[in-house]
């Protein structure tokens, strides 16, 4: 099987802006479908957080020609799995089925996005669900830190400052009609993105899909740019107390580089350097297997439209937090401040290239793939070009990117833990 | 040597299983090896052992030092990890199919090699204290740890596999090394290798770094027999947190009882199709009973289902995640009136039919992969064998309605099961 390229993979764009890519699949007996509308928590108010993902999830909640039981009924029915989540900049959609079940599953997506109908009791149940589950996030640490982080890392006017899921005083306000208007204004075709990967005929489902989505209208929102967002030019750090935790979480980290920055394949191998390369890269290294101090410890870089965090996380004894931080502190003045070694370097690059067959052995792999590929427009033959660009990553453009982005000695901090004093 | 939908099973001479399969579809390999030993295994002043020995297997032999495991299989591109539970022990790796035989080396090596240094030891004990505390963050963790304890009064199913914090605490190296020199032999263990090689080749792979190991020792006899349960068991734990959680679980037969295919067909009707979704992949439930029974009513947020392929006897289990403004017992009366129904009526043909399409779908996306080919592959010889997992939808196939209303019977009846509630207290 070769790595998907312009050979294999057909890109077609419909002619209300959907943009729709095939890739055959013809081992495998599932096809899976991966895409995007270009409506997000970018699109909403402040005051109205969590509005774009309480409405993308009530797409499902009932559409002009079905009832929310029927639609779950017919997908279940057949092992089929739909859904749709709203993110930031995005509204994310996926279906996974046996091939022979894509038409039905065409159709009740082309239905959930082009016809919903927003029934006020189904609005009041997932209302209900998402105030349980933010209830459950106030009491969790690993979520609490991160929330927190957002909130110390962006200016208080940028959407990343916010959560995409929103508050319970945010969601409590918004009601069933706040939902339709919000898809009225911003549910359509254009720069629509859909990836269909599995044993299909390419022409059969290029045909199937125009059928489903060809004839729709509807627009999108007009959006500003986003605000601007500076170095962290001091230490901003919060702790939240949650009473009854025994362990503290803990992120650390820096509005980063967009996907389409220059250098953002600099800072993916960076990052898999500071926290990824085997157990963890160096972070692993040095927090949890020389120092025994967490179970995990690790880094993150999210690149996205916009600049998405860099984030180095651990979870820890609430006792040992304060330890944990001066580790993590140190191997970030590390990477900006030492070249990385010849073979360290070597062996990151090397994960990264040899583990892309792993990453393209599943239509969900290969899918993820071809939306990241069109979104951040990196060309068709993006995969076949990928081994070549990491390759050519040197040790002195890993640690530029470091000194760009990191340092040591300012960024947003959070952490949440048990009151202290009382961590055992 | 037998063969099998392309499967083929053999024994190496110092007792160690093996299963090959070749599967074309990617440059990749997947190998396994298993330990028959888990928390099943272990009894107090020893619990965690195992999760221990797993963790240290990571830490260094004298051919692979602290530290050299995990970036020897990184820089060759592939994936791994390890992972302890009740019946076993696995390790794995997946990697671009030409690089797979470092995964033997590495297995071979550390099955026989582990060097448990006294330090490391040490420096584990606090990493593993503290993956036990993390879970100790989670209310769902907690309730889980209290109800199985009450569900199991003999039998170790009712330890949670990271053990008891006092074992943790005091646990010594000599006992780790002791507990792996027992479990981790060849005679005790099986291989399992799927992906794009050649079978013969790959058999001759393992015979090469495997096979000079000696077989080990006798395993220990496991004894324990959990007495039946007479009478309904109830817990309840409350906690920091604002939101209440509702676990219940029942007995249930063995995998070699035809019955458990009939409570995982049965299952499926309650909570949607999850039997292969065990590690994950699982789909939506929301036309299943139990979801218009409890979340469209409002009184719960999530429910699922699970139902656990062991070697002994274990538990179904049903739980729910409590929505803000109700209560645990709100919940539990409406599970009562929903099985009291399924014990009542018998369930349609359609609904058999249903749980048979999804099951069949999910056995499909089960084999997508090679590291999940193998994962069953593996997992099956545990408790059974692989035939059991080639024959999974044939048996479920042969359930009817009337052993589907025979089975609600007999094993959701209020004396067969433990209830829990997680009930959220005001702070102090």
């Amino acid at each position: 099987m070769s790595i998907p390229g312009p050979d294999d993979i057909t890109r077609y764009e419909l002619p209300n802006g959907i943009v729709v890519l095939v890739r055959e699949n013809h081992t495998s007996p599932s096809v899976v479908v991966n895409g995007y509308l270009l409506v997000g928590a970018y699109d909403e108010r402040p005051e109205q957080a969590g509005l774009s993902g309480f409405t993308a999830a009530a797409l499902m909640r009932g559409t002009a020609n079905r009832a929310f039981e029927q639609i779950y009924e017919e997908l279940e029915s057949v092992g089929a799995s739909a859904g749709i989540h709203g993110g930031m900049h995005t509204t994310g959609f996926g279906t996974k089925s046996l091939v022979e079940d894509l038409p039905l599953v065409l159709d009740i997506l082309a239905d959930v996005l082009r016809h919903p109908t927003f029934p006020r009791d189904e609005v009041e149940r997932l209302r209900g669900e998402i105030l349980t589950a933010l209830e459950e996030r106030a009491h969790d640490t690993r979520r609490m830190a991160s929330l927190t982080f957002q909130e110390l890392a962006y200016p208080e006017e940028h959407p990343y400052s916010r959560s995409v899921v929103g508050y319970t005083e945010t969601v409590g306000a918004l009601d069933r009609d706040d939902l339709a208007e919000f898809y009225a204004g911003g549910y359509g075709p254009q720069r629509m993105v859909i990836v269909v990967v599995g044993a299909v005929e390419t022409a059969d489902t290029l045909t199937q899909i125009e059928r489903a989505f060809g004839d729709w209208e509807g627009h999108i929102h007009a959006r500003a740019p986003l605000p601007e967002v500076s170095r962290i030019a001091e230490v901003c750090e919060r702790v939240v107390s949650i009473p009854g935790k025994t362990q503290s979480d803990i992120v650390l980290g820096y509005p980063g580089p967009s996907r389409t920055a220059p250098d953002f394949l600099d800072a993916l191998v960076c990052n898999t350097i500071l926290g990824v390369f085997g157990l963890m890269g160096r972070l692993g290294e040095k927090v949890r297997d020389e120092q025994g101090l967490a179970y995990y410890s690790y880094s993150g870089l999210d690149g996205g439209p916009g600049p998405g965090p860099w984030r180095v996380v651990a979870g820890v004894n609430p006792t040992r937090v304060e330890q944990a931080i001066v580790s993590m502190r140190a191997e970030i003045r590390r990477i900006c401040e030492e070249l990385v070694e010849g073979e360290e370097l070597e062996d990151n690059r090397a994960f990264i290239t040899g583990s892309l067959p792993l990453r393209l052995e599943t239509n969900e792999g290969v899918a993820r793939s071809i939306v990241n590929m069109e979104r951040y427009r990196l060309g068709l033959d993006y995969l076949q070009r990928y081994t070549d660009l990491i390759n050519e990553v040197t040790a002195e453009r890993v640690q530029t990117v470091a000194r760009r982005w990191l340092d040591p000695d300012a960024y947003a901090l959070a952490v949440a833990g048990p009151p202290s004093g009382t961590g055992e | 040597m037998n063969t099998s939908n392309g499967v083929v099973k053999t024994q190496l001479e110092n007792g160690l299983t093996v299963l090959v399969k070749e599967a074309h579809t990617a440059p990749v390999a997947s190998f396994w090896i298993w330990y028959r030993v888990g928390s099943r295994n272990e009894h107090l002043g020893i619990t965690g052992i195992s999760h221990w020995v797993e963790h240290m297997l990571f830490k260094g032999t004298p051919t692979f030092p602290k530290g050299t495991v995990d970036k020897a299989i990184a820089r060759e591109g592939g994936v791994f990890n390890g992972s302890t539970w009740y019946d076993f022990t696995t390790y794995y790796a997946t990697l671009p199919a030409g690089r797979i035989e470092l995964a033997l080396r590495i297995e071979a090596d550390r099955m026989a090699n582990a060097l448990f240094d006294p330090e490391e030891v040490a420096s584990e004990r606090t990493v593993i204290i503290s993956e036990r505390q993390g879970a100790e963050n989670n209310p769902e963790f907690l309730l889980g740890e209290e109800l199985m304890a009450s569900a199991f009064r003999v039998h170790p199913y009712g330890v949670e596999t990271v053990g008891h914090m006092c074992d943790l605490e005091t646990m010594t190296r000599d006992q780790l090394l002791a507990h792996y020199r027992t479990y981790y032999t060849p005679r005790n263990s099986l291989a399992v290798v799927v992906g794009d090689f050649d079978a013969g080749d790959m058999l001759r792979l393992v015979e090469e770094h495997f096979g000079p190991i000696p077989g080990g020792p006798d395993v220990p006899p496991m004894n324990a027999v959990e007495p039946p349960q007479k009478g309904e068991r109830r817990v309840t734990l409350e906690g920091n947190g604002n939101v209440a959680y509702f676990h219940v679980v029942f007995r249930t037969p063995t995998v070699h009882d035809p019955d458990f295919f009939t409570v995982t067909v049965l299952d499926a009707i309650l909570t949607g199709a999850s039997g292969l979704a065990i590690f994950g992949g699982g789909t939506t439930n929301k036309s299943s009973r139990l979801y218009k029974a409890l979340v469209a009513s409002e009184l719960a947020t999530a429910i699922s289902g699970s139902l656990v392929p062991t070697i002994d006897p274990f538990v179904y289990s049903l739980s729910a995640v409590v929505r803000t403004g109700h209560t645990p017992a709100e919940v539990e009366e409406a599970l009562d009136a929903e099985l009291a129904r399924l014990v009542a009526e018998p369930v349609t043909p359609e609904e058999l039919v249903k749980a048979i399409k999804q099951t069949k779908a999910q056995f499909a996306y089960s084999s997508e992969s090679v590291t999940g080919q193998a994962l069953w592959m593996g997992f099956s010889e545990i408790f059974a064998d692989y035939a059991w997992f080639e024959d999974y939808i044939a048996q479920l196939s042969a359930v009817t309605v009337e052993d589907v209303q025979h089975a609600a019977q007999r094993y959701l009846k209020r004396s067969n099961r433990t209830v829990g509630w997680y009930v959220p207290k005001e702070e102090a």
